[in-house]
């Protein structure tokens, strides 16, 4: 995993690639970017660090044309440019993938592909090509799939195909792994440091500091919209680089054991399930049990029957009643209210739009699932019951935000999500199901709901969590199991396995997914 | 090169004075509209809203206009809050009227206190039945209420009129197409002499206070609005989107069923052809124009009430075709939508070209 880097020149004689000075960028509430200073050259691979809210993506979407600077100069291969729009951006040579991506639904992969093109293009032709880049880069996709029925990390390599594609000079890569296999990161490492060896430079965004370490040759750290310091990433250790990010130690994670009675809270048998959606993944006779004080990890690439397998949990999509039992109780058939009054919360991975209600206050959200707690007497609201347990959530789980009348959206992914998992936690529930309990968000937040979860599941409560890290699955996890193809391996208890098994037995599946592909893509 | 981009957060401030400023609009075309027509608009206006509240029947007319408009918005708000959008509150507000109707007719001759009771039952059910078939229709069929209440509103038209050419005819009413007159015990006795102001009003005011609590303070409001605001996250709080259906769409047609009621027990006193100017298309707008909410859409509904006797007094002081009431409803919704934009976008300030 910890390959050096290859040697790196430094920056040549030439002129930088990239060179930015005192970007400046304002928003209403908050400074985003305060006289920010970066500088790539050619063919390197340059990180920024930093928290979330520390002003990373603006800096990204003001060199991608996303958004425009207040103040600042961009030089561009040794000359100042205004990059007004994406468009002209991607003229010049600037890819994106972003961390939210910006894909049409409704269209199929390589029409969306082909919108971002900038130039004529034939759709067969292209997606030859894009079956083809995707299949060079390890990254598999179907050109024909439309964009709806994709998961998140199938979503995501469509922005980063879509980025090759248009063979830049400069690739901007916003949390690019979280989504990926350990090979498959390491299939993108190799295709990064290829095409960097090109000359191709790229800017690389990311939290996980080993991945920093063994792939960039340089790194720019921000805090709080200002650079904080530049480094070498091969020469620091990944405690000394956090400190530089969070300006503090980094924070690690203690596992207790588990001292009482470890009885099966949360068990499911024979569920097998066909979504709706033609391009959902069937659920195949998927077994597993959960029980007091542990935690169950279920590993594997989205899009593998992670979506269908939580609403089958949480309620969403119901089915025959003792396909899931819940205390001894089955609980198959009720839907997500009724599951919740029985003591099973749940943590959904769409935070915005599902696990929160995006223009609404953090009191009225908190009224969202903890409704049966008070916070409704009688058929009516309790406003004032809602605003006390928000503001308790608040206290308790440090979000940091205006207060229980701030709008769900005008937060932070890390501290609405500290909020969401504070509301789950406050309902005091047997069992809890989180997905993808950290996705983007930061260090800091990270560390503190992983603790959360290891604390809460001391204390009894058996807690399944589905993650695409599986670094975090290690870390937090008693039990691991892989879901792939809809099928839910057993679990193992984590001691007995390592991240090359897990990750074989993914990608293992997943080469029988390959076949099948062909014949799904003629249907 | 999009001029709009969006706001951080929603701006409050525009949600309050999009309505001013489609109302300020609407005067300014408005007044370009008489200027081209000959008429000085000074006095067109005058003529528009400050005559018709000259006199104690003025204000008893807009009492009587403003009542179902109010009424049939209230309903109509809670289902546009949770995205189910009853465009067919006419159609229930036909049916109410049969319905309501109906029972005057079958019980023409009976003196009793409980006619006009059991009338207006009977006119909220006949409402909320054609609410219903909507609803049954997109919960079953998932075919989309949007189209199906409009095409019902046409099914009422032609069910009130064939009733009223045929079994329902009066038969001493020269072959016109109404029923008889309805009898005392089955109409609102007014409150004034000369005027027609009733006791329909109350109801309009009782509705606007139940639906005020109940959008601001009930959980199932709440579940109504969660599941128009972010589906995924009603299902994921339990909350059931059929019920949202059913309650969004019965609720609206009961209370324009209600409003068919209260006009032909009271301005109109029979059933006929022209039982509604349009209450219940005119309702959609009152909804939006009050922000969906209670307090807003009696507001507003006063405001549409006296663009209706406007239009009357414009027809008879200055010659202007009858049109003219619909064309300003028209510019006022149309106004209002655009202000609506600028709630969740701005203005994007135009960046420096690259010279690349």
């Amino acid at each position: 995993m910890s390959t050096p880097p290859p040697p790196f020149s430094g920056p040549p004689e030439g002129t930088p690639r990239l060179e930015l000075a005192g970007i400046t960028k304002r928003y209403p509430s908050v400074v985003a970017n305060d006289g920010v200073h970066l500088k790539v050259g050619p063919g390197e691979i340059h990180a920024v660090l930093g928290e979330n809210g520390a002003g990373k993506s603006t800096l990204m979407k003001i060199i991608y044309g996303a958004v425009q600077a207040d103040a600042g100069q961009i030089q561009w291969n040794g000359r100042e440019v205004v990059i007004a729009n994406p468009s002209e951006a991607r003229r010049l040579g600037i890819g994106m993938v972003f961390q939210h991506f910006s894909l049409f639904e409704t269209l199929t992969v390589v029409e969306n592909i082909a919108l971002a093109l900038d130039e004529p293009f034939d759709l067969k032709g292209l997606a030859a090509r894009v079956k083809e880049v995707s299949t060079r880069y390890g990254l598999p996709l179907d050109p024909d799939r439309l964009v709806y029925s994709l998961s998140v990390g199938e979503r995501q390599r469509v922005e980063i195909v879509r980025c090759l594609l248009q063979e830049p000079q400069l690739l901007i890569l916003d949390e690019p792994t979280s989504v990926l296999t350990p090979q498959a990161v390491q299939k993108l490492f190799e295709t990064l440091r290829r095409l960097a060896s090109e000359g191709v430079s790229i800017l690389y965004i990311s939290h996980k500091l080993h991945e920093i370490q063994s792939l960039c040759h340089s790194a720019t750290v921000m805090r709080g919209g200002k650079v904080t310091g530049t480094a070498t990433p091969s020469r620091e250790t990944p405690a000394s680089l956090a400190r530089m990010m969070i300006g503090r130690e980094l924070p690690v994670c203690e596992v207790p054991a588990f001292t009482g009675e470890a009885t099966p809270v949360l068990s499911v048998r024979g569920l097998s399930h066909t979504p709706d959606d033609p391009f959902g993944t069937a659920l195949k006779d998927i077994a597993l049990e959960v029980r007091r004080g542990e935690i169950l990890g279920i590993a594997g690439i989205s899009g593998n029957g992670q979506a269908e397998l939580l609403a089958a949990l949480s309620g969403e999509t119901t089915g025959p009643a003792d396909t899931v039992v819940l205390a001894g109780t089955p609980v198959g058939h009720l839907d997500a209210g009724r599951r919740r009054k029985r003591g099973l919360t749940f943590v959904p991975e769409e935070r915005l739009g599902r696990g929160a209600v995006p223009p609404m206050s953090l009191a009225d959200n908190a009224t969202l699932s903890a409704h049966g707690h008070g916070l409704v007497k009688k058929g009516f609201l309790r406003p004032k019951a809602a605003w006390e347990f928000a503001k308790a959530c608040i206290e308790r789980f440090d979000v940091r935000c205006g207060g229980p009348g701030a709008a769900a959206r005008s937060l932070s992914g890390g501290n609405l999500q500290k909020f969401i998992v504070g509301r789950e936690i406050m309902q005091q529930p047997i069992a809890m199901v989180v997905a993808q309990p950290t996705w983007g968000v930061d260090v800091g937040a990270a560390a503190f709901l992983r603790q959360t979860l290891i604390d809460l599941s001391r204390s009894g409560v058996a807690i399944l969590v589905i993650s695409e890290e599986l670094e975090e699955l290690f870390e937090i996890c008693d039990r691991i199991a892989v879901l792939a193809e809809g099928r839910l391996s057993e679990a193992v208890p984590k001691q007995q396995t390592n991240a090359e098994k897990i990750g074989m037995q993914m990608s293992g599946l997943f080469s029988a997914a390959d076949t099948r592909e062909p014949a799904h893509a003629a249907a | 090169m999009p001029l709009l981009e969006a706001r951080p957060t929603p701006s409050a401030r525009m949600r309050l004075l999009a309505p001013l400023i489609a109302i300020g609009l609407t005067l300014a075309v408005g007044s370009l509209l008489f200027l081209s027509l000959g008429k000085n608009p000074v006095e067109a206006f005058g003529v528009f809203f400050i005559q018709p509240l000259s006199s104690g029947n003025g204000w008893s007319e807009l009492m009587v206009k403003a009542g179902p408009l109010i009424l049939i918005a209230q309903g109509l708000a809670i289902g546009f809050r949770a995205r189910i959008y009853n465009i067919g509150a006419e159609g229930q507000l036909i049916m109410g009227a049969l319905a309501g109707g109906g029972v005057a007719i079958a019980f023409d001759g009976v003196d009793a206190w409980w006619v006009l009771p059991l009338m207006v039952i009977a006119g909220a059910i006949g409402g909320a039945l054609w609410g219903a078939i909507p609803a049954l229709l997109r919960t079953r069929f998932n075919a989309q209420e949007t189209l199906t209440t409009l095409m019902l509103a046409y099914v009422a038209t032609f069910a009130l009129s064939y009733m009223v050419n045929g079994p329902w005819r009066d038969p001493e009413g020269m072959n016109f197409p109404q029923s008889i007159m309805f009898g005392d015990p089955a109409l609102f006795a007014p409150w004034f002499e000369g005027m027609r102001v009733n006791a329909a009003i109350l109801i309009a005011a009782v509705a606007s206070l139940a639906f005020w609590i109940f959008t601001s303070r009930s959980f199932l409001a709440y579940q109504l609005t969660v599941g128009g605001l972010a589906p995924a996250a009603a299902r994921y709080a339990g909350f059931s989107a059929n019920r949202t259906v059913w309650v969004s769409l019965v609720l609206s047609g009961l209370t324009a069923g209600l409003a068919g009621v209260g006009e032909v027990a009271g301005p109109v006193g029979q059933l006929n052809l022209n039982i509604s100017p349009g209450y219940g298309f005119a309702a959609i707008i009152v909804a939006y124009l009050g922000r969906l909410n209670a307090i807003g859409i009696v507001l507003a509904g006063l405001l549409m009430a006296l663009l209706y006797l406007g239009g009357e007094a414009a027809q008879v002081a200055l010659q202007l075709p009858a049109a003219i009431t619909g064309l300003f409803q028209g510019m006022l919704l149309f106004f209002l939508l655009g202000a609506d934009v600028f709630v969740d976008y701005r203005l994007k300030p135009r960046p420096r070209p690259a010279y690349a």
